[in-house]
């Protein structure tokens, strides 16, 4: 066995490899979330479009997919274009995604009565090509399906969203079973930002990476989405204790 | 003529005279249907009567048929005198289903001031019987349904002559039920083949293939095959080329398809069709056999289709416009082509819009996908939650009244300590949309548990005064 100590040759063996997966001709850009932090773990400084992120909440968000919804709002309103949002369950309350900085003109809801409809419907708003990003509600998201959608996303360069989000909190460990997506985050709420008085300051989530293709795992605390959908890191001492508490509390 | 006066409709022949038809406030005086002009007169005194013209009613009753091709089915022909039947299949997910389709149906009939009844079946003479014999106003027969629905319908519903019924009558059959109990063979000998093929077509054991009604500016193209078709990737082929005929049409004509029809006839003598709708005109011949071969999965061929026919059964003009070049200003995405797939998929599209609405179940109302952008957005500055609860759900709750926050809620046998709370925003009831709602207060608290979930929370009332609500709490959305 013979062992390559030629950086040159394993450039070019890279290079060739990403010919081989159809990414040199069309580089893919991305969507940094201007935190420096945050973009420096992801392949590529930022979310790449044509590809597929998974997004679930954590605790009882694992039900209502209320930070979750909001993150996967904030990124799409980041994004240029309109936005098809696919759903089975109406609940969204878009005045919320508005102050997320998704403007109502852009988005088109798509509510379809079972999951497979979704599934269908964010592959067509994805080989659609053209839009912003693709957000989908979905309960399970099997392998296939998964698979479908990325390939779907590479193609056109559409950014595809899903949103987990199940029946129960006990069904919530359906998160651990592998799925094609390139990222997978969960997003759980904290307790708000400390305020110099009463009342509820900024919100803050707990922003766990748990996958990335070509990337590893990491977790960051951050304020929810401003106007402009952005995040800023956002960690706070002072809720060590209610945090660990939280934590082991947590589902899955 | 004012609305409250008897009206009726006399038809004549030789020297006899009858009401054939009678508003509500006729038959409500006792007037029935054959009675003799005459004695009605002697009833009802300052009756107004107008004479029958069959001829009259026959174009009427085309024109509105005409409105329902368009409109609701790519199958319509006028059934009887007095009716119209529609092969619904294929078309009724275009208005939201069956019930959807009926009662909108009968809805927009009655505003334009025709009083309908409509009923769903598995077959026409099903769906004949129901919609003369039964007095709700809508009916949808399930699949399979029938036989259940017509056996204590009476036999005059079964599209026969007036001498046969007469002689059923005699013979002491009354019900659809007792009918089709008899022997068929003596039947037949004694009433001809009628009776027997009525009752095969009443429960679809007899195909009865509707011949839809065609007017001659419809745009139409049909291909015939020497051999019947039946696979999926054929059928496929000849709907793209029937699409491209079609589209050359209009083309000449400077129209652009909305709904489009392809009607397949099989060979044994059945129809099935699909219809297509689109948001704006169309005349891309790819868009077209896009959205119909994405539905070629819902054919089914049988024993082989012999005849496809596509219509283009609403069209409207379409203006070629030039495309903004891109060196300056960004390229609009139109999304019309996608809404359309999606659309036609049965899938329900919508956009959201701000209603100028304190009140926040009212805040927002469900646009057309394509409908134009409106730009507006929500003035309110306080933190909205991301879910909103369809129906707000009751909470115990302990808190100091009259304005301040809850200390400690449960929600779905959860108890939660609440941290820290922002509140109250007090939202009055809107009266000028519902009267009772004229002292009706809320007052809505973000309240945030130990462990950070926030919640949207309110009062009914104002804490004071039992007129402005119930003093319960109740939870309303889930912050992100």
């Amino acid at each position: 066995m013979s062992r390559v100590h030629n950086p040159r040759m394993i450039e070019e063996l890279r290079d060739r490899i990403a010919h081989l997966e159809g990414g040199a001709a069309r580089r893919p850009a991305v969507l940094p979330f201007g935190v420096r932090d945050i973009d420096d773990r992801l392949p590529g400084g930022g979310l790449s479009h044509g590809a597929l992120h998974e997004i679930a909440g954590g605790g009882g968000g694992t039900v209502d997919g209320a930070a979750a919804a909001l993150f996967a709002a904030g990124i799409a309103a980041r994004s240029k274009g309109k936005v098809l949002w696919c759903l089975t369950r109406p609940d969204l309350f878009f005045p919320a995604l508005a102050q997320a900085g998704l403007h109502p003109d852009r988005v088109i809801f798509c509510e379809g009565d079972k999951d497979e409809d979704v599934l269908a419907s964010m592959e067509e708003g994805l080989s659609f090509g053209g839009l912003g990003a693709v957000v989908g509600e979905l309960v399970r998201l099997p392998m296939v399906s998964s698979r479908r959608l990325q390939l779907a996303a590479e193609k056109s360069g559409t950014m595809a969203l899903v949103v987990r989000r199940w029946r129960r909190q006990t069904e919530a460990s359906d998160f651990g079973n592998p799925t094609a997506s390139t990222t997978r985050w969960r997003v759980s709420v904290l307790p708000s930002e400390e305020l110099p008085v009463a009342g509820v300051g900024r919100a803050r989530w707990l922003a766990e990476l748990m996958r990335v293709k070509a990337g590893e795992c990491a977790e960051f605390e951050i304020g929810a989405c401003d106007a402009k959908g952005r995040v800023c890191l956002l960690p706070s001492s002072s809720h060590r204790q209610d945090q660990a508490a939280w934590r082991g509390s947590r589902a899955s | 003529m004012p609305a409250d006066q008897p009206l009726v409709v006399i038809s004549k022949s030789g020297s006899k005279r009858w009401i054939s038809a009678a508003d509500t406030a006729a038959r409500k005086l006792g007037l029935k249907l054959g009675m003799p002009a005459s004695k009605a007169q002697a009833i009802v005194a300052g009756l107004a009567m107008i004479d029958a013209d069959p001829a009259a009613d026959a174009a009427a009753l085309e024109r509105l048929a005409l409105w329902a091709l368009r409109q609701y089915s790519p199958v319509v022909a006028v059934d009887g005198m007095d009716g119209i039947v529609m092969d619904t299949e294929g078309a009724d997910h275009l208005q939201g289903g069956e019930d959807l389709l009926i009662s909108g149906l009968v809805n927009g009939l009655r505003g334009r001031g025709l009083t309908a009844r409509a009923a769903v079946a598995d077959t026409w003479g099903a769906a004949h019987a129901i919609t003369r014999l039964t007095s709700a106003g809508t009916t949808v027969v399930p699949v399979g349904g029938v036989a259940k629905a017509v056996t204590r319908l009476p036999i005059h519903c079964l599209r026969l002559s007036p001498d046969t019924i007469q002689g059923l009558r005699v013979m002491g059959v009354e019900t659809v039920g007792e009918l089709s109990a008899m022997p068929r063979a003596p039947l037949t000998l004694r009433y001809g083949p009628e009776v027997g093929r009525r009752l095969d077509q009443l429960f679809g054991r007899v195909a009865e293939p509707i011949e839809p009604l065609r007017t001659p500016e419809l745009i139409e193209v049909a291909r015939n095959f020497q051999e019947p078709i039946g696979a999926a990737e054929t059928i496929a082929k000849y709907v793209r080329r029937l699409v491209g005929e079609l589209t050359a049409r209009l083309e000449q004509k400077g129209l652009g398809v909305r709904r489009s029809d392809l009607v397949i006839h099989r060979v044994d003598n059945t129809r099935q069709s699909i219809r297509a709708g689109l948001a704006k005109p169309v005349r891309d011949p790819a868009r077209l056999s896009k959205l119909l071969c994405d539905r070629i999965e819902k054919i089914d061929p049988g024993f082989g289709i012999e005849r496809m026919v596509l219509v283009a059964i609403m069209a409207e003009p379409l203006e070629e416009r030039q495309v903004a070049s891109s060196l300056v200003a960004e390229q609009v995405v139109d999304v019309t082509p996608l809404v359309d797939i999606l659309g036609n998929r049965g899938q329900r599209l919508y956009r959201v819009t701000p209603v100028a609405s304190d009140v926040p179940e009212r805040s927002m109302r469900r646009i057309g996908p394509t409908d134009d952008e409106t730009g507006a957005t929500w003035a309110a500055k306080w933190p909205r939650p991301s879910r909103l609860l369809a129906n707000p759900e009751r909470i115990d709750v302990t808190a100091l009244l009259p304005d301040q926050p809850p200390a400690v809620f449960t929600w779905r046998g959860k108890r939660r300590r609440v941290k820290r709370a922002d509140g109250p925003e007090r939202i009055f009831g809107e009266w000028w949309i519902r009267p009772r709602e004229h002292a009706a207060v809320r007052d809505y608290f973000v309240v945030e548990d130990e462990a950070g979930e926030r919640y949207w929370v309110y009062r009914a009332g104002d804490g004071v005064d039992a007129d402005t609500g119930s003093h319960q709490w109740f939870l309303h959305g889930v912050f992100g």
